[in-house]
């Protein structure tokens, strides 16, 4: 099948009165790795909460589709079915659910009802995708995201990626805090996923990442723009000069705005 | 799962059936109208002797001005007494249609195949049916409703009632001790464990019905035993009365366990006292779940008389609209080496109004004992409330006691990264709930718990947004 196309055209983003994203554009189709780089708070985290739609972040000029269907009209769960996922910085801890009910429920919830995962195909994927990403199976009855270290948390979103299967994947920062050995895992979790039908954006501040998933392109985020984009060799510049440069080239000056965000 | 979900708000067991009843007494509480009740029942003159000395205590007694409002409580409109048949069945057949129907509709039979040793299925003042597998008779269990056990083991009966709860011991266990009609007799001899649950169902059908059942369990030295009560009512715009007492007696290295599933309608004052002896080594566990209801007040309490008993409580309650949860739990260390647990898991929704009221008591002789008490309150909106009281009475240095209370709410990021993975805002809320109750529903039998999760659902249908 043909991947899903997710446009993002002219998008502004605001959180309480305070505009983050000041019209980004940046279109994803299926088969396709991008990589949004930048320094800290020119608004990386807030594209990739404001398309899945967290509450917090409101916009207020452009829009979002996936395959022509507008996104923003869609609740965040909407957008989960209609094949967008979210690889979460801090995803959050739900006590008393275990990683397995979850899995399943999320699972199911893509399906139609009365046409749930049968059990035995979900245990056996499950242990599948669990030894891949050199999770222990204990994980799985485990109460979700509670308690894991921090490497864990960051599996266990990629496990969720593996089970899911969206069209479209949105990693945000999934590879902060994770030493190489964690980061080598997680990479190879993220490049089974590799196909004509899936789309991915990672956000990250190193290069590193891309050393282990190649992204087809690359951008650049300053001040709530993409200001840059180009293949995998320009994510390599930025990690041998740093961001001087581009803001020489395009006449970008440090703003209070954004020497404040990054103190 | 939500396409088939019911009506926002509509209470489940809330239809009610023909009355079919063959005797009732008139509304109110007078000394004629226990006089009929012990005549009914054939009884001995010592518990007529017993009801009328309690009935002056309860007169005499001022209501209790704690806890929840009791203001819309008329004792003059009660009706006391309701005999719904003639004669208790020992199979199904034996049951009127319209009870029966009744209980199927409730799924008891069936989980009597299934999985239960024994039944009790009290409707209004009597029970209707009761049945205990063959097995457990022949290792000598006893488990009737108290008035069979009143006829037929009275002595046993006399040496334990009320020994636990004193009928002075409080406005409605003065009023139960009066008026008290049907519950569970249970006695487990030395050594005897009872391998799966005892079950007993109560069901209100009349308006202003007084649902006033006696319970009586004693678990001999070593012996064991897991019985498990359930209750609904239909929805009435009047009030209607379950005031219970239960009395438990735990012996040397003996186990009770003890589950409730509460699930009165919003029209029912829950008012219940319910209270365990235990003595060296033995164990004793209440597992509550209160869910439904106008107002409960009820405190399981557990006595720790002999050294190194073992006392657990595990509560949940859940207070929406117009409900009024004031549950908690009392642990008294009154030897050496004893020890408690305390979990309430609470939570209120739509302007309800939980609060946990508890009770931990260290005596003189407590040395070495120790209580840990946990209690965690879930909000799910603004206009509800929550409230933690807990007592501690400590008469002993060497003892430990350990205290912590969570309040939280359903967070926003909780429920967006629930919802980023297909999950909707019911599915997400209810997701986080039952993840918060777990504590409790993991101490239930599976088919309790398969029960319980879906009651909490359906609780949960259209408490959000």
């Amino acid at each position: 099948m043909a991947g899903s196309v997710l446009e993002i055209k002219n998008l502004h983003v605001s959180i309480e009165d305070k505009e983050i994203l000041k019209g980004v554009n940046l279109t994803i189709k299926g088969g396709e790795f991008h990589a949004v780089m930048g320094p800290n708070g020119t608004g990386k985290s807030t594209l990739a909460s404001a398309i899945m739609g967290h509450p917090k972040y409101e916009v207020t000029e452009g829009s979002i589709t996936l395959d022509g269907e507008d996104v923003l009209e869609m609740e965040v769960d909407e957008r989960a079915r209609a094949g967008l996922f979210l690889a979460m910085q801090y995803p959050s801890e739900i006590s008393g659910v275990t990683t397995s009910d979850f899995l399943r429920s999320a699972i199911n919830a893509r399906r139609e009802e009365g046409d749930g995962i049968p059990l035995m195909k979900f245990i056996k994927e499950l242990d599948n995708d669990l030894d891949l990403l050199e999770i222990d199976q204990n994980m799985a009855t485990r109460y979700l995201n509670e308690g894991f270290s921090g490497g864990e948390k960051k599996r266990n979103e990629i496990l969720q990626l593996l089970q899911i299967k969206p069209n479209i994947a949105i990693l945000d920062e999934i590879d902060s805090g994770l030493d190489i050995d964690a980061l080598k895992i997680v990479s190879k979790g993220i490049n089974k996923m590799r196909s004509e039908s899936f789309g991915c954006l990672m956000i990250t501040h190193y290069q590193r990442l891309l050393n282990y998933i190649t992204p087809d392109y690359v951008h650049v985020m300053m001040q709530g723009r993409v200001v840059k984009s180009g293949g995998p060799e320009l994510a390599k510049r930025l990690e041998d000069e740093g961001y001087e440069w581009i803001k020489a080239e395009l006449g970008i000056e440090d703003t209070e705005e954004s020497v404040e965000q990054n103190a | 799962m939500a396409k088939n979900a019911p009506e926002i708000e509509e209470y489940q067991y809330g239809f009610h059936d023909r009355d079919v009843s063959v005797f009732r007494t008139e509304r109110g509480l007078t000394q004629k109208v226990v006089e009929e009740i012990s005549r009914m029942k054939n009884e001995p003159q010592w518990m007529l002797d017993y009801r009328l000395k309690s009935l002056k205590h309860f007169y005499d007694r001022p209501m209790p001005q704690w806890g929840g409002d009791l203001t819309g409580l008329d004792f003059d409109e009660i009706v006391y007494y309701v005999k719904p048949s003639e004669k208790q069945g020992k199979t199904w057949d034996e049951v009127p249609d319209e009870i029966k129907q009744t209980f199927d509709k409730l799924g008891i039979p069936e989980a009597e195949q299934k999985y239960l040793a024994g039944v009790s299925a009290q409707y209004e003042s009597e029970v209707v049916y009761h049945s205990l597998k063959e097995d457990l008779q022949e290792m000598g269990i006893i488990f009737l409703d108290t008035d069979t056990a009143l006829q037929e083991h009275e002595e046993l009966v006399k040496e334990y009632f009320g020994t636990v709860i004193p009928y002075s011991d409080n406005k409605f266990s003065a009023l139960n001790s009066a008026v008290w009609s049907g519950g569970s007799f249970i006695y487990v001899p030395k050594g005897v464990k009872a391998t799966s649950p005892l079950q007993a169902y109560f069901r209100i059908n009349s308006e202003n019905m007084g649902q006033f059942e006696r319970t009586l369990i004693i678990v001999d030295e070593g012996a064991s035993v897991h019985y498990v009560e359930g209750c609904t009512a239909p929805v009435y715009t009047t009030n209607s009365l379950h005031s219970a007492v239960v009395e438990i007696v735990v012996k040397k290295d003996g186990y009770c366990r003890y589950t409730t599933i509460q699930n009165w309608a919003n029209n029912v004052y829950n008012l219940v006292t319910k209270r365990a002896v235990v003595d060296a080594n033995g164990t004793m566990e209440w597992i509550d779940g209160n869910i439904g209801s106008k107002l409960t007040m009820k405190y399981p309490a557990i006595h720790l008389r002999g050294e190194g008993a073992r006392g657990n409580t595990i509560s949940i309650a859940i207070a929406g609209r117009g409900q009024v949860q004031d549950a908690g739990a009392k642990m008294y260390h009154l030897a050496p080496n004893t020890s408690s647990s305390i979990v309430s898991k609470s939570f209120s929704k739509q302007g309800g109004k939980v609060s946990y009221r508890g009770l931990v008591h260290f005596g003189r002789k407590a040395d070495g004992s120790r209580s840990n008490i946990e209690c965690d309150t879930l909000i799910l909106d603004n206009e509800s409330t929550s409230d933690t009281i807990p007592y501690n009475e400590i008469y002993n240095d060497n003892i430990s006691l350990e205290h912590e209370a969570k309040v939280s709410k359903v967070s926003e990021e909780q429920l967006f990264y629930l919802m980023s993975r297909g999950l909707s805002e019911q599915e997400a809320t209810e997701m986080i709930v039952m993840g918060f109750i777990e504590p409790f529903t993991k101490e239930l039998p599976m088919e309790y718990a398969v029960e319980m999760n879906r009651l909490i659902k359906f609780e949960m249908e259209g408490s959000i947004g």
